[in-house]
Protein backbone atom coordinates (compact mmCIF):
# COMPACT_ATOMS: atom_id res chain seq x y z
CA UNK A 1 0.00 0.00 0.00
CA UNK A 2 2.99 2.25 0.55
CA UNK A 3 3.54 2.39 -3.20
CA UNK A 4 0.02 3.71 -3.44
CA UNK A 5 0.46 6.17 -0.57
CA UNK A 6 1.49 9.15 -2.70
CA UNK A 7 -1.34 8.63 -5.19
CA UNK A 8 -3.96 8.05 -2.50
CA UNK A 9 -2.81 11.06 -0.53
CA UNK A 10 -3.02 13.25 -3.65
CA UNK A 11 -6.59 12.05 -4.22
CA UNK A 12 -7.46 12.78 -0.59
CA UNK A 13 -6.08 16.33 -0.79
CA UNK A 14 -8.22 16.96 -3.87
CA UNK A 15 -11.24 15.39 -2.17
CA UNK A 16 -10.84 17.66 0.84
CA UNK A 17 -11.12 20.60 -1.53
CA UNK A 18 -14.39 19.20 -2.86
CA UNK A 19 -13.31 17.22 -5.95
CA UNK A 20 -16.04 14.56 -6.12
CA UNK A 21 -14.37 12.49 -8.86
CA UNK A 22 -11.11 12.24 -6.97
CA UNK A 23 -13.11 11.30 -3.90
CA UNK A 24 -15.06 8.52 -5.62
CA UNK A 25 -11.78 7.21 -7.03
CA UNK A 26 -10.15 7.33 -3.57
CA UNK A 27 -13.03 5.51 -1.89
CA UNK A 28 -13.06 2.83 -4.58
CA UNK A 29 -9.33 2.20 -4.12
CA UNK A 30 -9.55 2.24 -0.33
CA UNK A 31 -12.46 -0.23 -0.52
CA UNK A 32 -10.12 -2.78 -2.06
CA UNK A 33 -7.56 -2.29 0.69
CA UNK A 34 -10.24 -2.45 3.38
CA UNK A 35 -11.73 -5.63 1.91
CA UNK A 36 -8.33 -7.28 2.13
CA UNK A 37 -7.82 -5.96 5.66
CA UNK A 38 -11.17 -7.14 7.05
CA UNK A 39 -11.36 -10.24 4.89
CA UNK A 40 -8.20 -11.60 6.47
CA UNK A 41 -9.34 -10.82 10.00
CA UNK A 42 -12.96 -11.94 9.67
CA UNK A 43 -12.55 -14.89 7.34
CA UNK A 44 -15.29 -16.74 9.27
CA UNK A 45 -17.88 -14.01 8.65
CA UNK A 46 -17.50 -12.51 5.16
CA UNK A 47 -20.79 -10.57 5.42
CA UNK A 48 -19.47 -8.86 8.60
CA UNK A 49 -16.34 -7.97 6.67
CA UNK A 50 -18.31 -6.16 3.97
CA UNK A 51 -20.41 -4.39 6.63
CA UNK A 52 -17.22 -3.18 8.25
CA UNK A 53 -15.87 -1.97 4.92
CA UNK A 54 -19.00 0.17 4.54
CA UNK A 55 -18.90 1.35 8.15
CA UNK A 56 -15.30 2.38 7.73
CA UNK A 57 -16.07 4.27 4.52
CA UNK A 58 -18.82 6.17 6.33
CA UNK A 59 -16.57 6.82 9.34
CA UNK A 60 -13.84 8.18 7.07
CA UNK A 61 -16.38 10.33 5.25
CA UNK A 62 -17.79 11.84 8.46
CA UNK A 63 -14.39 12.43 10.02
CA UNK A 64 -12.45 13.31 6.92
CA UNK A 65 -11.29 16.58 8.44
CA UNK A 66 -9.48 14.59 11.14
CA UNK A 67 -6.87 13.72 8.51
CA UNK A 68 -3.68 15.74 8.91
CA UNK A 69 -2.25 16.34 5.41
CA UNK A 70 1.29 16.20 6.79
CA UNK A 71 0.82 12.58 7.81
CA UNK A 72 0.60 9.42 5.69
CA UNK A 73 -2.95 8.80 4.51
CA UNK A 74 -2.54 5.02 4.84
CA UNK A 75 -1.75 5.38 8.55
CA UNK A 76 -4.97 7.35 8.95
CA UNK A 77 -7.01 4.78 7.03
CA UNK A 78 -5.64 1.77 8.91
CA UNK A 79 -6.02 3.47 12.29
CA UNK A 80 -9.71 4.02 11.53
CA UNK A 81 -10.06 0.49 10.15
CA UNK A 82 -8.50 -0.97 13.31
CA UNK A 83 -10.75 1.18 15.48
CA UNK A 84 -13.84 -0.03 13.66
CA UNK A 85 -12.63 -3.64 13.96
CA UNK A 86 -12.14 -3.34 17.73
CA UNK A 87 -15.55 -1.69 17.96
CA UNK A 88 -17.01 -4.61 16.00
CA UNK A 89 -15.48 -7.15 18.41
CA UNK A 90 -16.81 -5.17 21.34
CA UNK A 91 -20.33 -5.03 19.97
CA UNK A 92 -20.50 -8.68 18.94
CA UNK A 93 -18.70 -9.83 22.09
CA UNK A 94 -16.57 -12.26 20.15
CA UNK A 95 -13.52 -11.15 22.06
CA UNK A 96 -13.71 -14.07 24.48
CA UNK A 97 -14.20 -16.63 21.73
CA UNK A 98 -11.13 -15.88 19.64
CA UNK A 99 -8.82 -18.87 20.22
CA UNK A 100 -5.39 -17.92 21.48
CA UNK A 101 -3.71 -19.47 18.44
CA UNK A 102 -5.65 -17.13 16.15
CA UNK A 103 -5.15 -14.05 18.28
CA UNK A 104 -2.00 -13.26 16.34
CA UNK A 105 -4.14 -12.18 13.39
CA UNK A 106 -5.64 -9.40 15.48
CA UNK A 107 -2.24 -7.93 16.04
CA UNK A 108 -0.86 -8.83 12.65
CA UNK A 109 0.93 -6.07 10.87
CA UNK A 110 -1.03 -4.20 8.26
CA UNK A 111 0.08 -4.01 4.67
CA UNK A 112 2.17 -1.11 5.89
CA UNK A 113 5.02 -3.24 7.21
CA UNK A 114 5.77 -5.48 4.24
CA UNK A 115 5.43 -2.40 2.05
CA UNK A 116 7.92 -0.53 4.22
CA UNK A 117 10.33 -3.47 3.93
CA UNK A 118 9.88 -3.50 0.16
CA UNK A 119 10.59 0.21 0.03
CA UNK A 120 13.71 -0.22 2.16
CA UNK A 121 14.96 -2.99 -0.11
CA UNK A 122 14.47 -0.99 -3.26
CA UNK A 123 16.10 2.03 -1.64
CA UNK A 124 19.14 -0.09 -0.76
CA UNK A 125 19.28 -1.64 -4.21
CA UNK A 126 19.31 1.82 -5.76
CA UNK A 127 22.72 2.40 -4.22
CA UNK A 128 24.31 -0.54 -6.00
CA UNK A 129 25.52 -0.32 -9.59
CA UNK A 130 22.42 -0.63 -11.77
CA UNK A 131 23.46 -3.87 -13.52
CA UNK A 132 24.23 -5.61 -10.25
CA UNK A 133 20.99 -4.41 -8.65
CA UNK A 134 19.04 -5.70 -11.64
CA UNK A 135 20.63 -9.16 -11.25
CA UNK A 136 19.70 -9.25 -7.54
CA UNK A 137 16.15 -8.21 -8.34
CA UNK A 138 15.87 -10.89 -11.00
CA UNK A 139 17.27 -13.75 -8.94
CA UNK A 140 16.26 -12.92 -5.36
CA UNK A 141 12.98 -11.03 -5.76
CA UNK A 142 11.50 -12.23 -9.05
CA UNK A 143 12.82 -15.73 -8.47
CA UNK A 144 14.66 -16.43 -11.75
CA UNK A 145 17.52 -18.93 -11.73
CA UNK A 146 21.08 -17.67 -12.18
CA UNK A 147 21.13 -19.14 -15.70
CA UNK A 148 17.87 -17.42 -16.72
CA UNK A 149 18.97 -14.08 -15.32
CA UNK A 150 22.35 -14.40 -17.06
CA UNK A 151 20.80 -15.24 -20.39
CA UNK A 152 18.81 -12.01 -20.37
CA UNK A 153 21.91 -9.84 -20.00
CA UNK A 154 24.47 -12.07 -21.66
CA UNK A 155 26.40 -13.31 -18.64
CA UNK A 156 27.34 -16.87 -17.69
CA UNK A 157 25.62 -18.58 -14.79
CA UNK A 158 28.82 -18.36 -12.74
CA UNK A 159 29.27 -14.64 -13.44
CA UNK A 160 25.71 -13.98 -12.28
CA UNK A 161 26.36 -15.98 -9.12
CA UNK A 162 29.51 -13.99 -8.29
CA UNK A 163 27.78 -10.66 -9.07
CA UNK A 164 24.79 -11.43 -6.90
CA UNK A 165 27.00 -12.66 -4.07
CA UNK A 166 29.14 -9.50 -4.10
CA UNK A 167 26.07 -7.30 -4.37
CA UNK A 168 24.40 -8.94 -1.40
CA UNK A 169 27.59 -8.72 0.61
CA UNK A 170 27.84 -5.00 -0.13
CA UNK A 171 24.19 -4.57 0.83
CA UNK A 172 24.64 -6.35 4.12
CA UNK A 173 27.35 -3.84 5.03
CA UNK A 174 25.39 -0.75 3.98
CA UNK A 175 22.48 -0.67 6.38
CA UNK A 176 24.88 -1.06 9.28
CA UNK A 177 26.94 1.86 8.06
CA UNK A 178 23.77 3.92 7.65
CA UNK A 179 22.17 2.91 10.91
CA UNK A 180 23.63 5.84 12.78
CA UNK A 181 22.49 8.44 10.29
CA UNK A 182 18.94 7.33 9.64
CA UNK A 183 17.91 6.18 13.10
CA UNK A 184 15.32 8.16 14.99
CA UNK A 185 12.32 10.00 13.70
CA UNK B 1 -26.80 -1.23 0.25
CA UNK B 2 -24.06 -2.26 -2.09
CA UNK B 3 -20.65 -0.79 -1.45
CA UNK B 4 -20.45 0.78 -4.91
CA UNK B 5 -23.74 2.58 -4.30
CA UNK B 6 -22.46 3.76 -0.94
CA UNK B 7 -19.37 5.19 -2.59
CA UNK B 8 -21.37 7.14 -5.14
CA UNK B 9 -23.76 8.36 -2.43
CA UNK B 10 -20.87 9.54 -0.27
CA UNK B 11 -19.03 11.26 -3.08
CA UNK B 12 -22.20 13.03 -4.24
CA UNK B 13 -22.56 14.37 -0.73
CA UNK B 14 -18.95 15.57 -0.58
CA UNK B 15 -18.48 19.13 0.58
CA UNK B 16 -15.13 20.85 0.74
CA UNK B 17 -13.61 20.90 4.20
CA UNK B 18 -10.28 21.64 5.79
CA UNK B 19 -8.26 19.72 8.38
CA UNK B 20 -8.16 23.01 10.26
CA UNK B 21 -11.97 23.17 10.47
CA UNK B 22 -12.21 21.10 13.69
CA UNK B 23 -9.67 23.34 15.40
CA UNK B 24 -11.93 26.39 15.25
CA UNK B 25 -14.86 24.55 16.79
CA UNK B 26 -12.56 23.10 19.45
CA UNK B 27 -11.02 26.49 20.23
CA UNK B 28 -14.50 27.93 20.75
CA UNK B 29 -15.36 25.24 23.31
CA UNK B 30 -12.10 25.67 25.14
CA UNK B 31 -12.35 29.44 25.28
CA UNK B 32 -15.88 28.96 26.63
CA UNK B 33 -14.61 26.56 29.29
CA UNK B 34 -11.87 28.99 30.26
CA UNK B 35 -14.39 31.82 30.55
CA UNK B 36 -16.70 29.83 32.86
CA UNK B 37 -13.76 28.66 34.95
CA UNK B 38 -12.36 32.19 35.21
CA UNK B 39 -15.76 33.58 36.16
CA UNK B 40 -16.04 30.95 38.91
CA UNK B 41 -12.59 31.87 40.18
CA UNK B 42 -13.34 35.62 40.18
CA UNK B 43 -16.74 35.34 41.89
CA UNK B 44 -16.12 32.53 44.38
CA UNK B 45 -12.41 32.78 45.15
CA UNK B 46 -11.40 36.25 43.99
CA UNK B 47 -8.07 37.47 42.68
CA UNK B 48 -5.19 37.15 45.09
CA UNK B 49 -5.17 40.35 47.18
CA UNK B 50 -1.48 40.99 46.53
CA UNK B 51 -1.83 40.54 42.75
CA UNK B 52 -0.04 43.77 41.80
CA UNK B 53 2.88 43.44 44.20
CA UNK B 54 3.35 39.73 43.46
CA UNK B 55 3.95 40.53 39.78
CA UNK B 56 7.48 41.51 40.76
CA UNK B 57 8.34 38.02 42.03
CA UNK B 58 9.69 35.13 39.97
CA UNK B 59 7.28 32.54 41.38
CA UNK B 60 4.32 34.61 40.16
CA UNK B 61 5.44 34.01 36.60
CA UNK B 62 6.75 30.48 37.21
CA UNK B 63 3.31 29.32 38.30
CA UNK B 64 1.67 30.77 35.20
CA UNK B 65 4.34 29.38 32.91
CA UNK B 66 4.17 25.86 34.37
CA UNK B 67 0.38 25.65 34.33
CA UNK B 68 0.03 27.25 30.91
CA UNK B 69 2.60 24.80 29.53
CA UNK B 70 0.69 21.88 31.09
CA UNK B 71 -2.53 23.08 29.53
CA UNK B 72 -0.99 23.95 26.17
CA UNK B 73 1.04 20.79 25.67
CA UNK B 74 -1.91 18.78 27.00
CA UNK B 75 -4.15 20.28 24.33
CA UNK B 76 -1.52 19.64 21.68
CA UNK B 77 -1.23 16.00 22.79
CA UNK B 78 -5.01 15.57 22.82
CA UNK B 79 -5.31 17.11 19.36
CA UNK B 80 -2.68 14.71 17.99
CA UNK B 81 -4.48 11.77 19.59
CA UNK B 82 -7.71 12.92 18.00
CA UNK B 83 -6.25 12.33 14.54
CA UNK B 84 -6.04 8.63 13.61
CA UNK B 85 -2.61 7.22 12.81
CA UNK B 86 -0.61 10.18 14.08
CA UNK B 87 2.49 9.60 16.21
CA UNK B 88 2.22 11.30 19.60
CA UNK B 89 5.80 10.79 20.76
CA UNK B 90 6.89 14.41 20.78
CA UNK B 91 4.09 16.07 22.79
CA UNK B 92 3.96 13.04 25.13
CA UNK B 93 7.68 13.30 25.85
CA UNK B 94 7.46 17.08 26.29
CA UNK B 95 4.64 16.78 28.81
CA UNK B 96 6.54 14.10 30.69
CA UNK B 97 9.76 16.10 30.85
CA UNK B 98 7.87 19.25 31.88
CA UNK B 99 6.33 17.53 34.90
CA UNK B 100 9.43 15.60 35.88
CA UNK B 101 11.67 18.64 35.30
CA UNK B 102 9.49 20.87 37.43
CA UNK B 103 9.32 18.34 40.27
CA UNK B 104 13.11 17.84 40.18
CA UNK B 105 13.73 21.61 40.32
CA UNK B 106 11.28 21.89 43.21
CA UNK B 107 12.96 19.00 45.01
CA UNK B 108 16.36 20.70 44.63
CA UNK B 109 14.97 23.88 46.17
CA UNK B 110 13.36 21.90 48.93
CA UNK B 111 16.40 19.90 49.93
CA UNK B 112 18.84 22.79 49.67
CA UNK B 113 16.68 24.94 51.98
CA UNK B 114 17.12 24.84 55.76
CA UNK B 115 14.98 22.13 57.37
CA UNK B 116 13.08 24.75 59.34
CA UNK B 117 11.57 26.06 56.08
CA UNK B 118 10.49 22.64 54.77
CA UNK B 119 6.99 22.60 56.20
CA UNK B 120 6.25 26.09 54.90
CA UNK B 121 7.66 25.34 51.42
CA UNK B 122 5.71 22.16 50.92
CA UNK B 123 2.48 22.75 52.83
CA UNK B 124 2.12 26.55 52.63
CA UNK B 125 -1.15 27.61 54.18
CA UNK B 126 -3.54 26.07 51.65
CA UNK B 127 -2.23 22.60 50.81
CA UNK B 128 -5.56 21.01 51.59
CA UNK B 129 -7.70 23.53 49.72
CA UNK B 130 -5.60 24.15 46.63
CA UNK B 131 -6.14 20.73 44.92
CA UNK B 132 -9.88 20.94 45.66
CA UNK B 133 -10.15 24.42 44.15
CA UNK B 134 -8.23 23.38 41.05
CA UNK B 135 -10.43 20.31 40.63
CA UNK B 136 -13.56 22.42 41.02
CA UNK B 137 -12.31 24.94 38.46
CA UNK B 138 -11.44 22.08 36.10
CA UNK B 139 -15.04 20.83 35.81
CA UNK B 140 -16.19 23.29 33.10
CA UNK B 141 -12.82 22.92 31.35
CA UNK B 142 -12.93 19.13 31.37
CA UNK B 143 -16.43 19.12 29.92
CA UNK B 144 -15.47 21.65 27.26
CA UNK B 145 -12.28 19.79 26.32
CA UNK B 146 -14.04 16.43 26.05
CA UNK B 147 -16.83 17.90 23.92
CA UNK B 148 -14.17 19.56 21.76
CA UNK B 149 -12.37 16.24 21.32
CA UNK B 150 -15.54 14.67 19.97
CA UNK B 151 -15.07 16.92 16.95
CA UNK B 152 -12.02 14.81 15.97
CA UNK B 153 -11.72 11.03 15.70
CA UNK B 154 -9.78 9.61 18.67
CA UNK B 155 -8.97 5.93 18.08
CA UNK B 156 -7.92 5.43 21.70
CA UNK B 157 -10.73 7.01 23.73
CA UNK B 158 -9.25 6.22 27.16
CA UNK B 159 -5.81 7.66 26.48
CA UNK B 160 -7.29 10.61 24.62
CA UNK B 161 -9.53 11.27 27.62
CA UNK B 162 -6.43 11.21 29.82
CA UNK B 163 -4.68 13.80 27.63
CA UNK B 164 -7.83 15.95 27.54
CA UNK B 165 -8.05 15.70 31.34
CA UNK B 166 -4.42 16.76 31.77
CA UNK B 167 -5.04 19.72 29.48
CA UNK B 168 -8.19 20.71 31.38
CA UNK B 169 -6.37 20.32 34.72
CA UNK B 170 -3.45 22.41 33.50
CA UNK B 171 -5.77 25.17 32.33
CA UNK B 172 -7.72 25.02 35.63
CA UNK B 173 -4.45 25.33 37.57
CA UNK B 174 -3.59 28.33 35.38
CA UNK B 175 -6.90 29.97 36.27
CA UNK B 176 -6.39 29.15 39.95
CA UNK B 177 -2.93 30.75 39.90
CA UNK B 178 -4.66 34.14 39.62
CA UNK B 179 -6.22 33.51 43.01
CA UNK B 180 -3.54 31.57 44.87
CA UNK B 181 -0.89 33.49 46.79
CA UNK B 182 1.39 30.56 47.60
CA UNK B 183 4.90 31.27 46.47
CA UNK B 184 7.04 28.16 47.04
CA UNK B 185 8.00 25.93 44.16
CA UNK B 186 7.67 22.64 46.11
CA UNK B 187 4.10 23.64 46.97
CA UNK B 188 3.26 24.19 43.31
CA UNK B 189 5.04 20.99 42.24
CA UNK B 190 2.97 18.95 44.68
CA UNK B 191 -0.42 20.62 45.04
CA UNK B 192 -0.81 21.90 41.49
CA UNK B 193 0.49 18.77 39.78
CA UNK B 194 -1.65 16.39 41.86
CA UNK B 195 -5.06 17.76 40.82
CA UNK B 196 -3.89 17.95 37.20
CA UNK B 197 -3.10 14.21 37.31
CA UNK B 198 -6.42 13.46 39.05
CA UNK B 199 -8.22 15.45 36.37
CA UNK B 200 -6.35 13.38 33.77
CA UNK B 201 -7.56 10.14 35.37
CA UNK B 202 -11.14 11.41 35.53
CA UNK B 203 -10.83 12.39 31.87
CA UNK B 204 -9.60 8.87 31.03
CA UNK B 205 -12.58 7.25 32.77
CA UNK B 206 -15.11 9.57 31.11
CA UNK B 207 -13.32 9.56 27.77
CA UNK B 208 -13.39 5.78 27.61
CA UNK B 209 -17.13 6.03 27.03
CA UNK B 210 -17.75 9.62 25.98
CA UNK B 211 -15.13 9.73 23.23
CA UNK B 212 -16.33 6.64 21.36
CA UNK B 213 -17.62 7.31 17.89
Amino acid sequence: MIEAEAALRALMLRALKGDTRAYADLLAQLTRHLRAYYGRRLSAAPEDAEDLVQETLIAMHRRRDSYDPNQPLTAWVYAIARYRLIDHYRRSKVRATVPLEDAGALFAADEVEPAMARRDVSRLLDRLPAARAALIRATKIEGLTNAEAGEAVGLSEGAVKVNVHRGLKALSMKPRADAGGEAGE
Amino acid sequence: MKTDDLISALSERLEPTSPRAPLWAMALWIVGGLAVSAALMLTVLGLRPDFMTAMGTGMFWTKFTYTLALGGIGLWLAERMGRPGVQIGRPARMLQSLVIGFIVLAAIRYFTAPAADHARMLMGHSARLCPCYILALSVPLLLATLVAMRRLAPTNPTLTGFAAGLAAGGMAAFVYAFSCNESAMPFVAAWYTLPVLICGLVGAVIGRFALRW
